[in-house]
């Protein structure tokens, strides 16, 4: 399948990613409403750290032998039909196993606090937002 | 009549059990699956049944897998009857619809509750006694809220079961009463700051709690409990007591074999037991702690999924190893999000301890390293990438170089030693 990957030595930490992950998953889809009136509804799945010169955006690694599909208790955390982790958030109650277990700290609570949210890899485009959208191609969409 | 035989035989329909047919399936196609088990119900969540009870589920979330699971792997079920005892001489399982002849077999039945030795509690438990572990449980809680007024309540246990019947219980309105003989809740899991954060919580949902002392003795006339008594002295009238003290596992299935068994039943890497053929898998299971080194029983949700599936390989012919197994739990308490991995409460002379705790006391972190490397972690009120840290235990990184980031809420990948970043950013996973 294909998967994200960042490349450390592109990357700027200008933090289009996770303003893209969020229009992407916002209702209105564009950019100065999203961030403007749906920002305390949604969480983004992609997270810029950076530590002096060093910078790099991290979203779920969609593991193989995914550990936060074992611990959900719930059933929400399954892989999908092409091999994307997903969170069911119909599912979710909020037990927080995942992000007990996710090496990558790439599972957080959702906005509400009520359910877990992460990386669909934006399951109905042929590129995931954050790929799409960063200017010096820092991330990557390819097999691996 | 015919001879009933499995080639694959399954005990147990859980966690342990779903993981195990999956597990099986990726290896073998073709050789059919019997599951026997003693619940009537498709394998569903125990977890869940708090939430069931609370009315937030209803219960079609109750299930793990689809309604087709057992149709599409090929499995026969046999739910509502129960293994009586194994018998490894003849190969076969005696059950309550007769005996079974297996060519291999999973022994994955998990846990009993405990109920302790309280004046009042005889064989058959007084009505509006309950355990909590099961859907019957919450059921069977429900109709008695249903058929009379209840106003309060005692749990007895202030782990997490009792926690979370605690939890769904006030969601029912019922007044609760917790006790812990411990000098705080959770007492496996946190430490006594964190669980000061959670006892705050708990009393500010109007959950009275008694810590440090235990129910002595039951009181109940024909129609139902009515109150207990206190070691302490105090007396609580109450409609109801839930009793949650723990689980042991149900290892008398294979007793007077030559199955080894310790407090559970002893598997090795591959989740056999001392008998070549038979496996185990789960609570009813113990398997050696990465951490201490010890041999145990590790009753939590992931590994009985993890457990489940390695035997299921195994046992079709395949090769896997569950090791690296450790305590862990996520716990909310009435809205006080607790992460607890490994030695999370521990201290000694060997252990380096670094704690943290945020503004107002609203969050807590507590990190514990030995040989340079963390052994322990938990988190309260803020639990964040917590997994980053359950990641450096399995994994067993030297964390002597950023042991000033481990505390501070902002950890990230960006501190980890870079083999180990890579390794993680690659996505190989962990297993837990």
């Amino acid at each position: 399948m294909k998967r994200i990957f960042a490349r450390e030595e592109y990357c700027l930490a200008c933090r289009l990613c996770e303003i893209h992950c969020i229009v992407k998953h916002s209702k209105s889809k564009r950019v100065v409403s999203a961030m403007r009136d749906e920002k305390d509804t949604l969480v983004q799945s992609v997270r810029v750290e950076e530590q002096g010169r060093s910078s790099f955006a991290v979203q779920c690694r969609h593991c193989k032998d995914a550990p936060c599909i074992d611990a959900c208790i719930a059933g929400a955390m399954a892989r999908d039909p092409g091999g994307a982790v997903a969170c069911n958030s119909d599912r979710c109650v909020g037990c927080w196993s995942c992000i007990m277990v996710c090496p990558a700290g790439a599972i957080t609570k959702s906005a509400t606090g009520k359910v877990a949210s992460k990386c669909d890899l934006c399951a109905d485009s042929a590129v995931p937002a954050c790929v799409e959208n960063c200017p010096n191609e820092a991330l990557i969409y390819e097999e691996g | 009549m015919k001879k009933a035989r499995a080639e694959v035989l399954i005990l147990g329909n859980s966690a342990a059990a779903v993981g195990a047919i999956e597990g099986f399936r990726r290896v073998d196609r073709v050789t059919p699956i019997t599951l026997v088990a003693k619940e009537p119900y498709q394998a569903y969540s125990r977890p869940l049944i708090s939430h069931l009870l609370a009315r937030e589920i209803g219960e079609t979330r109750m299930y793990l897998r689809p309604s087709n699971f057992y149709m599409t792997n090929g499995v026969q079920t046999i739910l509502g009857e129960k293994a009586r005892s194994v018998d490894p001489v003849r190969r076969r399982v005696l059950t309550t619809a007769g005996p079974i002849e297996y060519g291999k077999l999973l022994i994955a039945v998990g846990g009993h509750p405990v109920i302790p030795p309280i004046k009042g509690l005889g064989r058959g438990l007084p009505a509006g006694v309950f355990t909590f572990t099961g859907w019957n449980d919450a059921v069977a809680i429900d109709r008695w809220l249903k058929s009379r007024p209840v106003r309060q309540a005692v749990v007895l246990g202030g782990g997490l079961i009792g926690i979370k019947a605690a939890e769904a219980l006030q969601a029912r309105l019922i007044k609760v009463h917790m006790v812990e003989l411990a000098d705080h809740v959770l007492p496996l899991a946190l430490d006594n700051y964190a669980a000061g954060m959670a006892a705050e919580r708990i009393r500010q949902a109007g959950v009275s709690l008694e810590c440090g002392t235990t129910v002595e003795r039951v009181h109940a006339d024909p129609a139902g409990v009515t109150g207990v008594d206190l070691r302490s002295g105090k007396h609580i009238p109450c409609e109801m007591l839930v009793v949650a003290i723990g689980v042991k596992p149900a290892t008398e299935l294979v007793r007077n074999t030559r199955i080894k068994c310790d407090r559970a039943i002893v598997v090795d890497e591959h989740c056999e037991t001392t008998l070549p053929g038979i496996y185990a898998a789960g609570d009813v299971s113990q398997a050696t702690d990465l951490i201490t080194g010890e041999k145990r029983a590790i009753p939590i949700f992931p590994r009985a999924c993890m457990q489940g599936r390695t035997a299921g390989i195994n046992m079709a012919g395949g090769l896997a190893r569950a090791d690296r197994s450790f305590a862990m739990n996520s716990v909310d308490v009435f809205g006080l999000s607790t992460v607890s991995v490994g030695l999370a409460n521990a201290c000694g002379n060997n252990l380096e301890v670094l704690e943290k705790a945020g503004p107002a006391g609203g969050s807590y972190r507590r990190i514990v390293i030995r040989d340079g490397m963390v052994v322990g972690a938990l988190f309260a009120g803020k639990i964040d990438r917590a997994g980053i840290v359950t990641g450096l235990i399995r994994a067993k990184i030297n964390v002597s170089a950023i042991k000033d980031m481990l505390i501070n809420d902002e950890l990230g990948l960006l501190s980890l030693p870079s083999e180990y970043r890579k390794h993680v950013v690659e996505g190989e996973g962990i297993e837990i």
